[in-house]
Formats: structure tokens, C-alpha cells, sequence
């Protein structure tokens, strides 16, 4: 009866989306209806430290730290003092909120328009898809000093109290009947350096014969039987779970599961591991936009202080600086430590090889295999 | 016709179809055809090797598969909570009634972790059934016990109200003149659920497919094995690739959408049948 009515509203619904489709495909829209339903496991969260609101000069500053799971009790202490040592300097107050989560899905955030100072991520890659976006210069590795990691960490083995498999090295991981748990190198940053370091140890092991690496790994993830998302989840899955002997962990999370649960866990040092380097960045294009340059530099510089780097050994990071490292000497025990650059040709390159589609972890997978 | 228009509390036909339109335009056509247009960005032979990999295609297995199952269980368990709640009185019913809601309103995440927590080797349900030889957690099984929990409101909801307006009477009738329970349940007061069934069948399956949060956590995530595609789909953009991301995307909403014109077939030719009869 309404057919005129009908074909009406259906041109207007033809008009409507063609000319909105149109508009919509910036790169922020079509980020969200991708990770639609996604949205509600995205686990970051935000906290702030406030300085005290006396009035002074300078208008009060605010600085958005967007980083990855492990930091968040590091930036907690970090980022009071460095408002008190930024208002002790000039007068400033400071107010940091930060943010964490998956390192990669930080990554994504901060691409899709989060405003974000400062990044403190858990790989070198998630910066540089940042640059690549044009927030940030593609060299903003070299800001910085040390390769813009004022801290690094490693990845060491956290087994059960007594160690009950009698697990000391990477070669006891992949006997059959022992279980490993480590998150998923495809979702998960602190993962990708847990691969890269049993690779690095087979590639020894095999005089750089790289089918029986390769054999090595699918030996390992034989082993695994649950592949979490990302780092904490991993450690959640190993100490409230009570599944698997052995969780690959970085150390940092070891040595904060240990202090949490007490005397339920024992770390365990293999013979070789990797030196994993969480750099920092100032995002250029946010700084520029809101000004805040000058502190968002400050901030990170801070790190590199004797004070910085006081609170990353106390937060369990490995500190750069000498004089920090000799006083925390006892705790980090000193290690053989393969470096992304020198024995993987950096990140790019091992992205490419080990975990883009086809990669050798997809190999792992491949059925029949 | 012009009298119903005259009393119709909405602006006239013309206007209220365009916001009609406007609305759905805005919320739901524009943000998927987004999808299409990134997949747009790979070219035909990557589309095809991202969507038949192997992984990608269990994990399309795994997500139908245990939705539908999820569905299919809710299905009778669901149709039995809303007849009590309907056509009983008990104490505590209105507490029974809303806890039916909980999981609508609890975040996804949350429900995964507790799930997890009950149904894992060491969980409460999880440490009985062990020693029989059931693992629950980081099983199939546990992706389903998921989708179960999630889905469960859907078919409640839906059927209750039929159920409420449904004449006693008919019933009443039915046995008076010489039906049994049984009979009387089968031929007077299923073929009237059906259409209700099947569309609360429809929502939970439908949900279940694009469920993550609390999937992810009782899943275990592994490939070929228990690694849902919404995961594959986040770990796509956690490697930056947009495009193959949504490819997979595009894949579940094409499937998805068949399967719901399947079911809404059948509830056509049900409804019908119902009507003539």
C-alpha cells in the first residue's frame, strides 16, 4: 500500500550510507568496528598521582603515560616522584596518569587517537608502528640514551617450590611430560621475547642448524598447553591455576609473583636468555599539540637518574646506570644475554621471520606437523 | 488507515522511517561496511589465503560449533527455567527472576575469570571432575560452558512472555478432552513456543560467535585446538594487519548472517503454520 513511502526511505538509507561510508573510513573508525566485541577484555586502566595544587607561575601540566602490563607498579612510584622532583625543580605541578594493558593493544590505542605524552612499551615493534602512523619520527630510537631502554629485564624460569621436575635449563622444558606455560607470541610482547630466547639457546645448542631449532620450538609448544593472551595472564594461569611446571616469565613478573605468593615458587636461571629492552618514547605530534614538549622529555630523562633507576631496581627492572646496578648487584643475577639487534637483526626482521603469518611460530602450528 | 494514523503517537510514517533509517545507518550499517572496505584493501588471493589458513579456518569451526551447541543445550534448559518461573509460585522467584539477567549485565571478562576459576583443574567443579577423566577448562567444553552462561537470558527472555500470554484454558481444554501431559505439551503448547525458540536460539547462537571476553580466559588459546576466531582476529591487529583482520571479520559476519536468514526462514514458515492453524 505505501510502495512510494518504501522506495523512498530506501534511497534515503542508499544516499545516507554512501555519503557516510564515504567519510567514515579514517583510520580511527574502522579501528573500533574491527575490535568490536573486543572491548570489554581490553584491561587497561587509569590511575593518577596528583601533586599538591599550590598555585604557582606555571600553569599545572598533565602527562598521559600509555604503557604495558608489568610496569604499573613501577610507574606508581616513578611518576610521584617525579612530580616532586619536576615542582622542586620549577615549580610546576605535574599530574601523570597512565595507562596499561597489552603492549600491542597499547600500541593500537595510541595509533587510534589516544593522546598519549609518553609511550613505555614492552618492544621496540609497538613503537615503530607508532612512527609509522606519523606520531612520532621513525627515529626515535636514538633520542634517548641506550637505545631508549633506561631499564631492561629478562626472561628467566619460575618453577614450583623444590623445583619438582628438576628444571635448570631450556633443554629440561621440551622432556616430554613437563608442562610450560607462556603467553601467546602473537598477542603478547613479553611472549615474543620468551620465543626469541628458547630460539636463541637452540640456534647455540644446534651450531645455527636451524631445522633442528625450529624442531626444538615445536618440541616446546608440544608443551604448552594453554597459550594465554598476554603476560599476566600467563602468570595468573601458573600460580592461581596450579597448571604447568614452569611458566616463562619476565623476570620482573617473576620476582613480583614471588613476593606476592611468597614461598610457593623458586626462580630458576637458564644458562642463556635475552636482554629484553622496554624503550620509552615522547609521541611528537601530542606533545606539539598540547605543549608539553619540555616535560614529557623531563619525564623520561627522569628515568635515567639515580632516582629512576632506584625505583626500577626496586620494582624489580634491571637499572642501566652502573652505580644503581652495583648496589642491586645481589638481586639480578649476572647472565649470558642474546640482544635483539646483534643476534636477531632487530625487531623488524624478527617479526618477519618468527611471527608474521607463516612465520616459524605459525610453522609450529601447521597440522601434520 | 487514516484513522490509525491520526492516533499514531509518532510523527507521521515519512519522518519516523527516516530516523529509522538515519539511526540504523549510523549504528550499524556504516561501522560494518567499514569492514568491507579495509578487507577491500588486500587483494583477492590474499583474502583467500587469510580466510582458508588452516588456523583461521578451525577457528571458524571451533566459534559455530560450540555457539551452536552453547544454543542448542540452552534451548530445553532455558525453555524449562522460564515455564517454572511462569507457572509457579515460589518464594524467592523475584531474586530466581533477575539473577536470570546477571549475564547480560556482568562485563564478559569478569564471567571468564570466574568461570575459569570454578571449572580449572584446581576450580571447585573442576577438581571433582578431573579424576573421571573430564577437563573442562582449556577444552572445547569450556569455550561451550562459556557461551552456555552468556547466551542463557536470550532464550529465557524470549519465551517467557509468550509463555505468560498463553491461555491456560487452551490447555485446560486440551486435557478435558482426553490428552495427556505429554500430548497436550506437544500439540497445544510447543507449536506456539516455536517461533519464540527459535529466535532466542538465533540471539544466543549469534552471540556466542562474536563472544571474546569471557572466552579467551577458559579457552586456553590454542591454535587448530581451542583458539576461537575473535582471538585470531585481535592477534591479526596486534600484528597491525588491518586489512586481514577484517578479512576474518567479513567471513564470520557473512556466515553469521546466512545462518540467522536460515533461522528466520524457518520461523517464517513456522509462524505461518501456526497462524493457519
Amino acid at each position: 500500500m505505501k510502495k512510494w513511502n518504501l522506495i523512498r526511505s530506501f534511497a534515503v538509507l542508499l544516499i545516507f550510507s554512501l555519503a557516510l561510508t564515504a567519510c567514515g573510513s579514517a583510520g580511527s573508525n574502522t579501528n573500533k568496528s574491527a575490535g568490536s566485541g573486543t572491548t570489554e577484555q581490553n584491561s587497561s586502566a587509569t590511575t593518577e598521582t596528583t601533586a599538591d595544587n599550590t598555585s604557582e607561575a606555571k600553569p599545572p601540566v598533565e602527562l598521559l603515560n600509555v604503557s604495558y602490563d608489568p610496569t604499573r607498579e613501577l610507574y606508581v612510584s616513578f611518576n610521584e616522584a617525579f612530580a616532586a622532583y619536576w615542582k622542586n625543580k620549577t615549580g610546576q605541578d605535574v599530574t601523570i596518569k597512565q595507562s596499561h594493558g597489552g603492549s600491542g593493544k597499547q600500541s593500537l590505542s595510541v595509533i587510534g587517537g589516544l593522546k598519549a605524552d609518553v609511550v613505555t612499551l614492552a618492544l621496540g615493534y609497538d613503537i615503530d608502528a607508532i612512527a609509522d602512523k606519523g606520531l612520532l619520527n621513525a627515529d626515535w630510537q636514538t633520542k634517548f640514551d641506550l637505545n631508549s631502554s633506561p631499564y631492561t629485564s629478562t626472561i628467566v624460569f619460575l618453577v614450583r617450590k623444590g623445583n619438582p621436575k628438576g628444571i635448570k635449563d631450556w633443554g629440561d622444558l621440551v622432556k616430554p611430560g613437563v608442562q610450560v606455560i607462556t603467553p601467546n607470541p602473537k598477542t603478547s610482547g613479553g611472549a615474543r621475547w620468551n620465543y626469541l630466547a628458547a630460539w636463541g639457546y637452540a640456534q647455540k645448542q644446534d651450531n645455527n642448524d636451524e631445522a633442528k631449532t625450529l624442531d626444538f620450538i615445536k618440541k616446546l609448544f608440544k608443551n604448552v598447553p594453554v597459550l594465554d593472551s598476554g603476560a599476566r595472564g600467563a602468570t595468573t594461569t601458573f600460580t592461581e591455576r596450579g597448571i604447568g611446571d614452569v611458566l616463562l616469565a619476565w623476570e620482573n613478573e617473576a620476582f613480583l609473583s614471588q613476593k606476592e605468593l611468597g614461598d610457593k615458587f623458586e626462580i630458576v636461571y637458564p644458562s642463556v636468555s635475552i636482554l629484553a629492552e622496554p624503550p620509552v618514547a615522547v609521541v611528537d605530534k601530542v606533545v606539539d599539540q598540547k605543549g608539553t614538549r619540555e616535560v614529557a622529555e623531563a619525564y623520561l630523562e627522569y628515568l635515567y637518574t639515580e632516582e629512576g633507576q632506584t625505583i626500577a631496581a626496586e620494582n624489580f627492572y634491571r637499572p642501566t646506570l652502573q652505580s644503581v646496578a652495583d648496589k642491586f648487584k645481589d638481586q639480578f643475577k649476572q647472565l649470558d644475554l642474546l640482544t635483539i639487534d646483534k643476534d636477531f637483526g632487530g625487531w623488524a626482521e624478527a617479526q618477519k621471520k618468527h611471527f608474521a603469518d607463516g612465520g616459524t611460530f605459525d610453522q609450529i602450528y601447521q597440522p601434520g606437523s | 488507515m487514516k484513522g490509525s494514523r491520526a492516533k499514531s503517537v509518532l510523527p507521521g510514517f515519512g519522518l519516523s522511517m527516516g530516523i529509522t533509517v538515519f539511526y540504523l545507518c549510523v549504528m550499524v550499517l556504516i561501522p560494518l561496511s567499514c569492514v568491507f572496505l579495509k578487507t577491500a584493501e588486500l587483494s583477492w588471493s590474499e583474502f583467500w589465503q587469510t580466510v582458508t589458513n588452516p588456523r583461521v579456518v578451525a577457528s571458524f569451526r571451533i566459534s559455530f560449533v560450540t555457539s551452536f551447541i552453547a544454543a542448542f543445550i540452552n534451548l530445553f534448559f532455558g525453555l524449562i527455567i522460564a515455564w517454572v518461573l511462569v507457572r509457579y509460585r515460589f518464594p524467592g522467584k523475584k531474586i530466581v527472576d533477575a539473577l536470570v539477567d546477571l549475564p547480560f549485565a556482568l562485563p564478559t571478562a569478569v564471567a571468564g575469570v570466574a568461570l575459569t576459576t570454578i571449572y580449572a583443574p584446581n576450580g571447585w567443579i573442576g577438581k571433582l571432575m578431573e579424576p573421571l577423566g573430564f577437563k573442562i577448562a582449556f577444552t572445547p567444553l569450556g569455550i561451550t560452558i562459556a557461551l552456555m552462561f552468556i547466551g542463557l537470558p536470550f532464550i529465557i527472555r524470549t519465551v517467557q512472555p509468550v509463555l505468560q500470554d498463553m491461555e491456560q484454558e487452551t490447555e485446560e481444554a486440551a486435557v478435558m478432552l482426553g490428552a495427556y501431559r505429554w500430548r497436550t505439551f506437544r500439540k497445544v503448547v510447543l507449536p506456539e513456543l516455536v517461533p519464540a525458540l527459535l529466535t532466542g536460539f538465533a540471539l544466543a547462537f549469534a552471540r556466542g560467535v562474536g563472544e571474546y571476553g569471557s572466552v579467551v580466559f577458559i579457552s586456553g588459546n590454542m591454535p587448530m585446538k581451542t583458539e576461537i576466531a575473535p582471538l585470531l582476529i585481535m592477534s591479526q591487529l596486534e600484528q597491525f594487519e588491518y586489512g586481514k583482520a577484517t578479512a576474518i571479520a567479513l567471513v564470520m559476519l557473512v556466515i553469521s548472517f546466512l545462518m540467522l536468514l536460515v533461522i528466520n526462514m524457518v520461523q517464517w514458515r513456522v509462524n505461518r503454520r501456526v497462524a493457519a492453524s
